[in-house]
């Protein structure tokens, strides 16, 4: 017993080293770079910094930072909950949107290649400096609003808004919808990776599924709750995840660009550190808590 | 086969074989049509509105200065000209810009997708001990954001040091900043532009590789390098070419990474950033007078120059479209 037990710590052991080695690069990488500014800016956080000639300086000032940053800094509290409650509804749009495409693009019809191929196109043209750019070009927001405007008598969607608002049902809730409307081109260039997720799932499931549902009469919308939901339902996850990630280190990101003044033009590190501190922590707390909601649901076919 | 073949085997017409089914036919060939007319209607729509902010860029770079303020002019120009195009191309040194960049994103690209091919095929069949922990390493490189440690990486390399040893040696630490060593090093260390996603990526397809394959060469005497290197690479080409396109496209138009460790180097996104502020010392040089420039004007050069420095991208794009999507989704990405 004793024996066959070492036999196979000794293959373990050769194993493990080889794994090792192959993960060998990202352990030093994440010693090298990671660690020390992962702590140091820790505890940066809690100093107050001076930048010398030569050198740097931290003096221990304990909590005050963050007390500072949630109850001294004008905009900070503000700019967090308006970016969280954007990004809450911003990544249901974009997980609703990008299933919905998915399906569409699974189906099979004329020039479907062109078509995927224009709907990942975002994600090559608006990543980086490109976004920040576009959303501060004036000459184009100037030629999508005289657009707009000429064809403002003839928009669907305004009269149609028009009309709910007048009946008076559940404006709240339809305000959102319409926000989300407005939007839509902002959730459609964000969900490019996710479409290909979700496509990537649809194309596993195998097609004898719906077959066998077809004939025992199932129509084509339960088949849709019944197969595809929960055979993708793991793709959810991935997408969610990646769409909060994705969303909040969005480079035209306010609680960022706050950072980033207060950083570079203010050269108060320190204070910088915190709230970059207090934005991470915000964001991790959010993704576990809704990646165990969310797994919850998940089924594993198996 | 299908539609023709079943015609000439019934041989009797549509409203024949409609009367014998008893109108399924034509309620379900009504429905086909509908199904794809509302589905043209919302791809062509979605489509349009996707493409529709690079026409009109395309449309504002061929405009003189006269049609930006043409109330009249919207998207085709009345005096046509290739100026801005001149201009742009003076202003960000096109050809040396692209070619820096170019030879940048190339090598960073090659450097991270072979580190995280290796880390990934080491997560993905090795079993360790701290496996779980060195992932979960993998998973807070993917989830921080860059710029909480931004602050202290920069302070990290203005005094660059390994433990010391510099300042025995030369009584100094290293400024590294400024330079692209810095980023090549991190590339290496897996600690680049989303580098943890391509570990991620690359892990979760090597996972869904079947054991036997490895196994199979473990039996005919191939060491753990020969069937990496043998059998497993050239399974994993799909994701390889697809991290590859990300990460060159990523780099090129990265800006935080760029400015913060290549800043000495011209690329075109921080050119980019930086095409406004060179038109307003363009134009005060040539008037010899202090003016500032108008906000269409320059917003009009600045989607010329954005039009200039897409369009690399998009000719890639255009060759290895195939690569991005269909590669991707074929890979079958599972959590």
């Amino acid at each position: 017993m004793k024996k066959n037990k070492n036999k196979l710590a000794g293959l373990q052991k050769r194993k493990a080293i080889s794994g090792y080695l192959f993960i060998a690069p990202f352990i030093i990488g994440f010693l090298v770079f990671m660690i020390k500014p992962f702590f140091q800016s820790l505890y940066m956080s809690f100093c107050e910094v001076t930048l010398g000639g030569g050198s740097f300086e931290q003096a221990w000032i304990g909590l005050s930072n963050y007390v500072f940053t949630f109850t001294v800094d004008p905009d900070f509290n503000r700019l967090l909950v308006e970016q969280f409650s954007a990004m809450m509804v911003d990544s249901v749009a974009i997980m609703v949107f990008s299933f919905f495409v998915a399906l569409i693009l699974n189906q099979k019809f004329k020039g479907r290649a062109l078509v995927r191929a224009i709907f990942f196109l975002p994600v090559i043209l608006s990543s980086g400096v490109i976004i920040g750019l576009e959303t501060d070009n004036a000459l184009m927001a100037q030629i999508s609003a005289s657009i707009e405007e000429t064809t403002s008598n003839i928009s669907i969607t305004d009269s149609i808004e028009e009309i709910l608002r007048t009946a008076g049902v559940g404006v709240r809730a339809f305000e959102k919808v319409f926000e989300i409307i407005d939007k839509i081109y902002d959730i459609a260039i964000a969900s490019g990776i996710q479409i290909i997720i979700f496509l990537s799932g649809l194309q596993t499931i195998s097609a004898s599924m719906y077959e066998a549902a077809d004939i025992e009469g199932c129509t084509a919308w339960e088949s849709l709750w019944k197969i595809t939901f929960p055979m993708i339902s793991n793709l959810f996850l991935v997408n969610w995840i990646y769409t909060i990630v994705d969303y909040s280190m969005r480079s035209d990101n306010d609680v960022m660009d706050k950072i980033s003044i207060v950083m570079i033009q203010q050269l108060q590190y320190g204070l910088a550190s915190a709230m970059s501190w207090i934005y991470f922590l915000i964001v991790i707390v959010i993704i576990g808590i809704s990646s165990l909601l969310i797994s919850r649901g998940v089924y594993y076919y198996d | 086969m299908t539609k023709k073949a079943k015609m000439k085997d019934k041989s009797n017409s549509f409203w024949e074989r409609n009367r014998k089914s008893q109108g399924y036919l034509l309620k379900k060939t009504i429905m086909k049509y509908a199904v794809s007319i509302c589905r043209f209607i919302l791809l062509f729509g979605m489509c349009f509105m996707i493409l529709q902010p690079i026409l009109n860029k395309i449309s504002v770079s061929f405009m003189t200065q006269d049609d930006l303020y043409n109330p009249i002019v919207i998207s085709i120009p009345q005096h046509f000209t290739t100026e801005n195009y001149i201009l742009t191309n003076e202003l960000i040194d096109y050809t040396h810009t692209v070619m820096n960049s170019f030879w940048i994103a190339l090598t960073i690209a090659i450097v991270q997708v072979a580190m995280g091919t290796l880390v990934g095929y080491g997560f993905a069949r090795f079993e360790f001990p701290l496996k779980k922990f060195w992932f979960a390493c993998v998973m807070i490189v993917i989830l921080i954001p860059p710029q909480t440690i931004s602050s202290s990486l920069h302070l990290h390399f203005r005094f660059f040091d390994i433990f010391g040893i510099f300042k025995m040696i030369t009584g100094e630490s290293i400024n590294l900043r400024g330079s692209v060593i810095p980023y090549y090093l991190m590339s290496f260390g897996c600690m680049g532009l989303k580098n943890g996603l391509y570990i991620f990526l690359i892990r979760q397809f090597f996972r869904n590789i079947p054991k036997e394959l490895e196994e199979a060469a473990y039996v005919d005497g191939c060491g753990t390098l020969k069937t990496f290197v043998r059998i497993m690479l050239p399974d994993a080409k799909p994701i390889l070419t697809s991290c590859f396109l990300f990460a060159f496209v990523w780099q090129w138009t990265d800006g935080f990474y760029s400015k913060m460790f290549l800043g000495g180097t011209t690329l075109v996104s921080t050119e980019l950033a930086r095409l406004s502020d060179k038109l307003g010392a363009y134009i005060q040089r040539i008037m010899g007078i202090k003016t500032t420039v108008s906000v269409a004007y320059s917003n009009c050069i600045v989607s010329t120059g954005t039009l200039m420095i897409i369009m690399p991208l998009i000719v890639l794009y255009l060759f290895a479209q195939k690569g991005f999507v269909e590669s991707l989704s074929s890979s079958g990405i599972k959590m």
